[in-house]
């Protein structure tokens, strides 16, 4: 069992790495290209002792994982972008009640209904909060099938840790694929956290103080204090929490900024232009927040320019552009409306000086 | 010396916030009173609502959660599928359980969800001070229907009892009063009969309690209560509308 390669898609890794993380708890609604999340889902949970919920809504799905994760199950959603938009009331509730859960957004075309195309516009709303108020929530980047369901798992593990929800963003092309995939020893659901609302008939005698999950803090300064220690929290995680991966960099003078399925447009780019003696290279933020700042920062000194590829007009470039020496020279290669960014594009892209 | 008259174990010495001949103290009382002689105490997560009653969460002495507006329902599912050994039960005005949170209202009674929710009608927004509910009554002046509801321009009104015994999921559906102490006597049956529901895993159960608002009514407390009596009441029959033969017996 533990040494078998099965071929999966990206949404079925979504679904294996959390149940392997001990997930019992999915509550979704339908949207393309992720709805064989909630199918797989479906034929599965019941047989696990599990509960799968089909959703009147989004509204309620995300609802659905606040009163689960409140209740302290490991619990998640998925949708894809407009669902996930309907979400954001909820996730900003979930922030600051700081019940964890895990949310994968399969990201389509937008704005709007826009198409089922894969796309990255959403990466504003995932990695600067998305809901109202100061907050924000960790977002994992993978870029294949068995980064996935690896990141999925470690996803309910950053969650538990951080009292938080957290993000596996992807899109519609890494979800539907299909890639080898080797899955892990699974582990049971962890216990409630001490903080959950279980009942207190479910608690040891001297635990016996009613418990409260809320949002609201009408005291005066009460909300101040939450925030700041929110704050705190997030400054943590944007310490503790980077992850990126980095392809060629060591002696590269250009290098390719990319997440996701982009990235691996981007690595074919980079050895081709290698294998014609160009020095390219590729940074791959997998952490979208906390973003890499620093690794980054410290390949903008070196490198003559950056190009940052990405399907959408450009929202992750803004970060790059905050994270970089004033002296890069910072270029873009972008995509909208459900359009693919292919090697080639990128490849003529780092041809130009 | 013996104690005749307590606070029920299932309510906080935290003293209510209402305005005066405000019913939403007394439903607490009452849903408190029926956790108490139901033995619930300790089983039970209480969802708050987003309302004037958006402190539940501090009046009930057992584990709760506050969800977002009209969102009560949706987050009671899912505690009761993640705890199916808890008794969860919902406290919500009108605004949150017939407006913006209709959708989760009528889907978890459609499903059938083994919670049990008590539900306050005072015709109004209470909290965010007196504007149109959707169960405004026809030819009330709120301040969002200045002129008083008409059918042509606010629409009509939604009775939500009728509406949910369309459904095949509930086990229990009950209209009351609180305007004497008969009525309030009756209505403890009702919150009872509810919470007994749940207890037999009946499936949805609800209590809907027509309540006086005399703040944004512009009325004194007496004439609050002649209102629920007299106006409300006639457009909105109380009695049990829905009561599975399995919720009587044993
Ligand atoms: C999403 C959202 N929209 C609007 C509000 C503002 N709001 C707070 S309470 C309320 C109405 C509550 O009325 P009701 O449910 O009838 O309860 P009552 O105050 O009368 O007890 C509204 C509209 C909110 N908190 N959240
Ligand atoms: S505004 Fe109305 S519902 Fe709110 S506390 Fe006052 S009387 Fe009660």
């Amino acid at each position: 069992m533990k040494d078998q390669v099965e071929l999966v898609s990206g949404n079925r890794a979504v679904a294996r790495g959390a149940l392997d993380a001990g997930c019992r708890m999915y509550f979704g609604y339908p949207i393309t290209p992720q709805t064989e999340i909630a199918e797989y889902m479906s034929m599965v949970l019941p047989e696990m002792n599990g509960v799968f919920l089909q959703a009147e809504s989004e509204l309620a799905a995300i609802n659905m994982v606040y009163g689960a994760a409140g209740a302290g199950r490991r619990v998640m959603t998925t949708s894809s972008s407009p669902g996930i938009s309907l979400m954001m009331e909820g996730l900003s509730y979930l922030a600051t009640a700081e019940l964890p859960c895990v949310i994968a957004n399969v990201m389509r075309g937008g704005p709007g209904l826009g198409n089922i195309s894969p796309a990255q516009g959403d990466y504003f709303q995932a990695v600067k909060g998305g809901g109202h108020g100061d907050y924000h929530t960790p977002v994992l980047a993978p870029w294949s099938v068995q980064e996935i369901y690896d990141l999925t798992r470690t996803a309910f593990d950053l969650a538990d840790r951080w009292r938080n929800p957290v993000f596996i963003l992807l899109d519609g092309l890494l979800g539907t694929m299909m890639e080898p995939l080797r899955t892990r020893e699974p582990v049971p659901e962890r216990e409630a956290p001490s903080w959950a609302t279980t009942g207190i008939f479910a608690r040891e005698a001297n635990d016996r103080t009613p418990r409260s999950i809320y949002t609201l803090h009408m005291p005066e300064g009460a909300l101040t204090e939450v925030n700041r220690r929110l704050q705190a929290k997030y400054r943590e995680i944007a310490r503790e929490e980077v992850r990126y991966d980095e392809h060629f960099t060591r002696d590269a003078e250009v290098l390719v900024v990319a997440y996701g399925s982009v990235a691996r447009s981007a690595l074919q780019a980079v050895r081709i232009a290698r294998q014609q003696g160009r020095r390219a290279g590729l940074f791959r933020p997998v952490s979208l927040w906390p973003f890499p700042e620093e690794a980054l920062y410290n390949l903008s000194e070196k490198v003559q320019k950056i190009l940052v590829a990405e399907m959408s007009s450009g929202q992750m470039l803004e970060d790059v552009r905050l994270a970089t020496a004033p002296s890069c020279k910072i270029e873009f290669a972008g995509a909208m409306g459900g359009e693919l960014i292919y090697p080639g594009t990128i490849l003529t892209r780092l041809q130009e000086e | 010396m013996a104690v005749l008259f307590s606070r029920p174990q299932s309510l906080t010495d935290t003293p209510f916030r209402y305005c005066p001949g405000c019913h939403h103290g007394l439903a607490h009382r009452l849903g408190a009173e029926a956790l108490d002689e139901l033995n619930l105490r300790e089983k039970a997560v209480g969802i708050a609502s987003v309302g004037c009653s958006v402190y539940t969460n501090e009046f009930f002495n057992c584990d709760t959660q506050q969800a977002a507006h009209g969102r009560a329902p949706a987050v009671a599912t899912a505690v009761k599928r993640a705890r199916p050994e808890c008794f969860v039960f919902t406290y919500q005005g009108d605004g949150d359980l017939a407006s913006i949170g209709m959708a989760e209202t009528i889907h978890a009674a459609a499903r059938g969800e083994n919670i049990s929710i008590i539900f306050i009608n005072n015709a109004c927004y209470g909290m965010t001070g007196g504007q149109m509910a959707p169960t405004t009554l026809p030819g009330q002046k709120t301040t969002t229907s200045p002129l008083g509801r008409e059918a042509a321009r606010e629409g009509n009104p939604i009775d939500m009892m009728k509406l949910l015994n369309a459904l095949e999921g509930p086990a229990y559906l009950s209209r009351v009063l609180l305007t004497s102490p008969g009525k309030q006597a009756a209505a403890k049956r009702s919150i009872l009969r509810a919470f007994r529901a749940q207890m037999k895993g009946l499936g949805f159960s609800l209590v809907e309690i027509l309540s006086a608002c005399p703040s944004n009514w512009r009325m004194t407390p007496v004439e609050a209560l002649r209102y629920v009596d007299e106006v409300m009441a006639k457009y909105y029959p109380p009695g049990e509308v829905r009561v599975a033969k399995e919720v009587l017996e044993g």
